[in-house]
Formats: C-alpha cells, structure tokens, sequence
C-alpha cells in the first residue's frame, strides 16, 4: 500500500521535474511549452478573475449531464440485450454501426437538428459514450453467473425480480466499473462538444488559444482537465467500494 | 403419495457436430418424504435429468409431474441445490436464506423468523450478518440448503451439492442432511458420484446406465444401523456398495467415451 503510493508520486513527479528541465534549461522555446511559472501565474490570474472555475464547471456540467442521460438509458438497454436474444438481435448490428461513427462527424447534424445551446453539447457527450456502453453493459452482464440466475428461478423469482434483484444486484461491480471507463471517454467528446459553436468550458479556452499561441492557457486547460478526470476517477472508486462493498477486485489493496 | 413422478422422459441435444441422446425412456417416481439418490457414469445425464426436473432446461419428450401437476419453467415448489452454492455475493447469509420468501411477498418479520430457525437448523446462528466471502465451502452449502429449505419447496433437487467439499466436510454435510431431512420430512432427489454418500443417504438409490442414460436399477436401501459414518463398515452397507458397484462397472467403459 504505502509503497505503490510511493511509486505512484514518483512517475507525477518525474514528468514536473522533466517539464521544469526542458523550460528552464532552455532546451525548448517558451512558446511551445510554457515554463511551470508561466502556467501557475495563469491559473493564479484566471481563478482571480473566476474565469477558470467558470469554465470548470460548464465543462464538468456538459460532462456529467451527457454521461449521465447515456448511462440511465445504456443500463436497461444492455441488460435486456444480454438476457434476449431477439432484443440483442434487434438492436446490435445498430449499436456496432453507431460506436464506429466518429462523433466529430456528427457535429455538423447535432447543430442542424438541436441548434447551439447547451443541448447539443450533452447529444454530443451522449452520442459518444452511450453506444460503447451499451455494448460494455451487455457484456459485463452475459459474464455473471448464471448459477445465481437459476438459483433465482428456482427460488420463485419472477421475470421483474429476477432483474432488479439478481441480475442488477450481479453485474452492478462490473456496471460501475464500465461507468468509470466512458466518464473518461466522456471527457474526450467534451474537447469535440467544445470546438464547434460553443462560448465557455475548458475545451472552448484550449482551442482559442491555439490562435494566440497560448500554450501557457493551453497547457492550464489541460491541467484542469486531467485534474477534474483524476478526481472523478477518485470519486466512482469510493463509491464503488461503498456500494459494492461485498466486491474484491485482483489488486485491489 | 408420489411427489415426483417422471415418464417415458427423453431428452436430445442438437448439436453441431450432431444430436446427443442424453436420456432415453426415463421413468421413475419419488414417493412424499423419500430421499431418492441417483447414481451413474460420468455424462450418462444426470445433472440434465434434474435440470429438466428443477425447469432449468426443456425436455425433447415425456412427462414430469410435481404432485400430479405437468411442470412448465422452474418455480418454488422445487428447490435446487447446485454444486456451485451460488449464494448472492451482496447478501448476507440471513438475507440469502431470506430470498425466495422474499420474492414470494412474505412479510420481514415473519421472513426474518423464519429464515432464523433454518440457519439455526444448518448451526450458522454466529453468521447469520456475514458475506458469503466470509464462509467456507461447507458452511456457503449449509447457507444454500437453508435458503432451498427456508422455502418450503415439495421437492429438494440436489445435484452433486457436496462435491466440491472436502473428505471430512462432506461427511459432516452427510450426516447434517440426513439429520435435517430427517427433520422437516423433505422429499428429496439427489445425485451423486459417491457410491457411499448415495447409500448413506438414500432411502432408494436409482443407478443410470451410461449414455443414452435410463434408468438401470432401482434399489430400496434398508439397513439395520445408524446412518452415519460409523454405517460406512456395516454389513448391510457393504453388501449394497458391492451391488451398485458391479451395476457401474458394467456401465464403465474403459476404453473411454468412445459411443
Ligand atoms: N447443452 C448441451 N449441448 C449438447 N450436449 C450436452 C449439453 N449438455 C449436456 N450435454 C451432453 O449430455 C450428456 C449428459 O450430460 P450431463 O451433464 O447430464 O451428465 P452428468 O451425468 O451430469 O455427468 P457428470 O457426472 O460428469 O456431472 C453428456 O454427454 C453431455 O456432453
Ligand atoms: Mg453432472
């Protein structure tokens, strides 16, 4: 435990010590990759003015709404789909065509059919993970034990029961795992919900300012992005152990 | 009064590489109260014969009947017993034992009673909060028959429950099921590998040929001593071993599985 924590802040911070070798050393022109200096007087400048956490929380929001509408209409779908052949055999080939589609594609139908507000950035999110999910739920679902099922039947559990109390109850750990995975992906699709026709979020501060050459901007909104991932991350893990606390994963300490 | 009764079943798996006759002409009953023990070769069908029984899987012909009625899926009045335990990882051994009462609609308080004296019956009183993780093999099968039990199937279908337990354990489980069966007057169908654990516990014992698997003899066990393991060198007991262990022999074949 402590010694993984240990190896853990090293690999962190042998990227700051490298970052601080190649800009104070001189080894690459400022404008490329802003020294630490410059990117830490920004952040202190933005988070002034409150333009930073602004923008963090327009992008956590778009975030969190799009996955979250992917998530609640992903889980009944996958599970159903993992259940019924007919269901499955429905809706696969339609999924499988969907998640090859590259969402930047997308972007131009997403404007034409719900405009430039704040919707279109959750179909965008939406429209990148749900997909995925879907398939991911459908999978983790096929892969519980199907003992416990019959188990189930054999105990008198209705069609309805035997959903929300055993197959659910069975897949929730790899369920809440799959939900881990696409809020990262989500992530992704925000920069490209960002690009196009929006005004505010971190990915709109990024690509502004690949026009003035503001890396120093640029390597903030990354920083905060990759912040927001980690504490998201951090935050699915402990609910993951107190909703699942019955779970233990290989590696887990 | 039968309980259980099966006939003419047959049972066909298409397959790819071509049909498999797994039961062919499968007749018997189970009289209320009985503990019934099948033994036969390994893949001769049993554990397909008591999943067609438990409605976990289709019948290609024939009939079973639970007390006269046509069986359609599986449902509470039969109760399965699985190798695998297959307890709910996310509850604990009272809320395991609790399940099927629950998916019935019976109210906590008379669940909670309920479920209770059964754990007590399988002496797991000190872990009626624990987690499944938490227990041993023996004590995660003694949690799955009180919660089979706790249900109050007409029939207690058990294919192989002790198999993955090991010597000791297995002869402990034997004894405890015996005792407890004994107790609450259940039917029972059980299957087995070991030809010791099907004359301990049986009542009857239904030896099955090899693949297409019938029903070869049907022998009624009647001994003299206590069943328990001190049985295990009675004479009686050892008789019957040598009878069943002839009707299997003829069944082994030793070249393999070649038909
Ligand atoms: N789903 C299936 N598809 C095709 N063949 C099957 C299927 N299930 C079982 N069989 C075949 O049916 C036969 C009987 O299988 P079964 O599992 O009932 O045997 P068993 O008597 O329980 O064996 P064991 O004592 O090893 O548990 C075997 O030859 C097996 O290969
Ligand atoms: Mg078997």
């Amino acid at each position: 435990m402590k010694k993984t924590r240990i190896l853990s802040s090293t690999s962190f911070l042998l990227i700051i010590v490298i970052w601080c070798v190649i800009t104070y050393g001189g080894l690459v022109a400022e404008i490329f990759v802003p020294s630490p200096t410059a990117v830490i007087r920004k952040i202190c400048e933005s988070s002034a003015d409150g333009s930073l956490w602004a923008n963090c929380w327009i992008s956590t929001k778009r975030v969190m709404i799009g996955w979250a509408l992917a998530a609640v209409i992903a889980l009944p779908c996958g599970m159903v789909m993992a259940r019924s052949q007919a269901f499955n055999a429905l809706m696969r080939p339609i999924m499988e065509f969907a998640r090859y589609l590259p969402v930047v594609a997308l972007v131009p139908l997403t404007i034409l059919y719900v405009g430039i507000d704040e919707s279109q950035k959750y179909l965008i999110i939406f429209l990148g993970t749900f997909f995925q999910l879907v398939l991911m739920i459908q999978d983790t679902v096929s892969g519980i034990d199907v003992n416990q099922i019959n188990a189930a039947l054999t105990l008198g559990a209705s069609r309805t029961q035997l959903y929300k109390d055993v197959i659910f109850m069975a897949a929730l750990p790899g369920v809440l795992d799959d939900f881990r995975m696409t809020i990262g992906w989500a992530w992704t699709y925000l920069v490209v919900a960002e690009m196009v026709a929006a005004s505010s979020g971190l990915g709109y501060i990024i690509l502004k300012s690949q026009r003035f050459m503001g890396t120093d901007v640029i390597f903030m909104g990354l920083i905060f992005i990759g912040l927001i991932g980690l504490l998201t991350d951090f935050v699915m893990r402990v609910l993951t152990r107190i909703i699942v606390p019955w779970y233990k994963r290989l590696g887990d300490a | 009064m039968d309980k259980l009764t099966v006939s003419e079943l047959n049972k066909v798996f298409s397959a790819r590489q071509g049909d498999v006759t797994a039961l062919k002409d499968v007749s018997f009953s189970v009289r209320e109260s009985e503990f019934a023990v099948i033994v036969g070769p390994s893949g001769c069908g049993k554990s397909t014969l008591i999943n067609i029984v438990g409605g976990l899987e289709d019948k290609t012909s024939g009939s079973v009947m639970i007390s006269g009625h046509e069986i359609s899926g599986p449902g509470a009045d039969r109760g399965m017993v699985f190798q695998s335990y297959s307890l709910f990882p996310w509850l604990t051994v009272q809320k395991n034992v609790e399940f099927g009462l629950k998916m019935k609609g019976v109210p906590a308080k008379e669940r909670s009673e309920t479920a209770l004296s059964y754990i007590d019956m399988v002496g797991l009183n000190a872990f009626k909060d624990a987690l499944p993780d938490q227990l041993s093999g023996g004590m995660k099968q003694r949690v799955a028959i009180a919660r089979t039990l706790a249900n109050d199937p007409e029939i207690l279908l058990m294919d192989e429950p002790f198999g993955a337990l090991d010597a000791q354990t297995r002869m402990l489980m034997q004894e405890s099921l015996a005792d407890i069966t004994g107790r609450t007057g259940s039917t029972v169908l059980f299957i087995t590998h070991d030809i010791d654990e099907a004359i301990l516990l049986g009542d009857r014992v239904l030896v099955m040929s090899r693949r297409p698997g019938t029903i070869k003899a049907d022998i009624d066990i009647k001994l003299d001593c206590k069943r328990n393991h001190e049985a295990l060198t009675d004479e009686g007991f050892i008789r019957i071993k040598k009878q069943i262990m002839t009707l299997l022999w003829e069944e082994m074949d030793v070249k393999g599985e070649s038909k």
